[in-house]
């Protein structure tokens, strides 16, 4: 029973893998994805931005809004900030249970 | 039982004598960098915790036990997640939101780098974020292998 | 079909733990295998943000081949890396607390075979 359920398990993730999308080209705009969509920017381009470099300013993007380099470090501290402070509740909880299994005993 | 027997020999505790401090500051590096370079909080705190396990690994767990109790790595883990609430909290009335970027803009840390340049007083409040989640992850992983280090030398016993 | 040879890697990783999981009864084993898994899903969400030819989305010491007129289109996706950061730390104190609670279960039944710790212990 159990060797049944796992080939079927594996069979639809061996199908799903032949079916996704081509690796290494995500969608570039809204529109190829939803046509009715009324803007066309996707929401990674957004936060990489766009650099005018005649004016020598930024448009939008995660620099100009939160002014560090490091795009990556400002969409984990910025944008999903709240994810960053629910994972470091699970590092806090993790490590409490980890010193009320073995914290007390050797007292 | 006074913790000689499960030292490592002399080579391999002199070197980590050596390393333990550039390990330290490549730590403090990749922290205070988190907003610049590949890296912040969460690599920096593991690499600082590495170099704890270091120690514990070159001198034995009970020796490193009795100079750095891990209660007080726990006290460490969390003053980083206080100071993680509070700045957040700071953003209710210094701006808009919970976890507003209140300094960006502002003459000090605000900085808004151009194209090309990267100023290590930009990113308003993420340094001190990247600092905060820093000082829970090496307190915290520390503190859980030193207490599994433990635990299993209690079961030889 | 060779093109999308990154998720058939994450799907042989999945597979691999959740053999792991379901076939084995040593409670390290399994631990491993919850592991296994846990790399499999955080290289699917490295590759569904892969872009072709992309550099990583840090604008300090960019290649010198960058001008700031291709940039969104040369960088990769920021978003899944972010989450996949999240999900390390997350993957790491989970696995402290699975170790934690087998070591437990050792000194209280002596064994680490799943069947054998079902009973309750008199």
């Amino acid at each position: 029973m159990k060797k049944i359920a796992f080939i079927v398990f594996f069979a639809f993730l061996l199908f799903a893998s032949i079916e996704m999308r081509e690796f290494g080209k995500p969608p570039s705009s809204v529109k190829e994805v939803f046509p009715n969509a009324n803007y066309d920017v996707t929401m990674d381009d957004r936060i990489i931005g766009k650099y005018n470099a005649s004016a020598e300013k930024w448009e939008y993007g995660a620099v100009e809004e939160t002014g560090a380099n490091n795009v990556v470090t400002s969409v984990v501290f910025d944008y999903r900030g709240y994810d960053t402070l629910g994972e470091a509740t699970v590092l806090f909880t993790a490590i409490a249970g980890v010193m009320l299994l073995f914290g007390r005993e050797r007292k | 039982m006074n913790g000689d027997e499960e030292k490592m020999t002399v080579i391999v505790q002199t070197i980590a004598a050596l390393l333990f401090p550039i390990t330290l500051i490549f730590s403090f590096y990749v922290i205070m960098h988190g907003h610049l370079t590949p890296g912040g909080g969460f690599q920096g705190g593991a690499i600082g915790a590495s170099a704890i396990v270091l120690l514990i690994v070159a001198y034995g767990v009970r020796n490193i036990e009795k100079r750095m109790k891990e209660e007080n790595l726990s006290i460490f883990e969390s003053l980083g997640g206080l100071i993680f609430v509070v700045v957040s909290i700071f953003g209710i009335f210094l701006a808009t939101a919970f976890l507003a970027n209140f300094l960006v803009g502002k003459a000090i840390f605000g900085q808004i780098p151009a194209w090309g340049e990267a100023p290590l007083n930009s990113g308003g409040v993420l340094p001190i974020l990247n600092i905060a989640v820093g000082m829970k992850v090496i307190g915290g992983l520390s503190a859980v292998v030193m207490l599994l280090a433990l635990i299993t030398k209690e079961g030889e016993r | 079909m060779i093109y999308n040879l990154p998720f058939i890697t994450v799907v042989l990783l999945i597979a691999i733990g959740m053999y792991a999981i379901i076939f084995k009864r040593n409670l390290i084993k399994i631990a491993i295998g919850i592991t296994i898994v846990e790399s499999g899903v955080n290289l699917f969400l490295i590759t569904l943000g892969y872009r072709e030819g992309g550099v990583a989305p840090i604008f300090t010491n960019l290649p010198p081949n960058i001008s700031p007129e291709q940039i969104p289109e040369k960088m990769v996706l920021p978003v899944p890396q972010a989450l996949t950061l999240t999900s390390i730390v997350i993957g790491v104190a989970v696995l402290a607390l699975i170790l934690a609670f087998v070591i437990n279960i050792y000194k209280n039944y002596g064994t680490l075979d799943a069947n054998k710790i079902r009973r309750l212990k008199e």
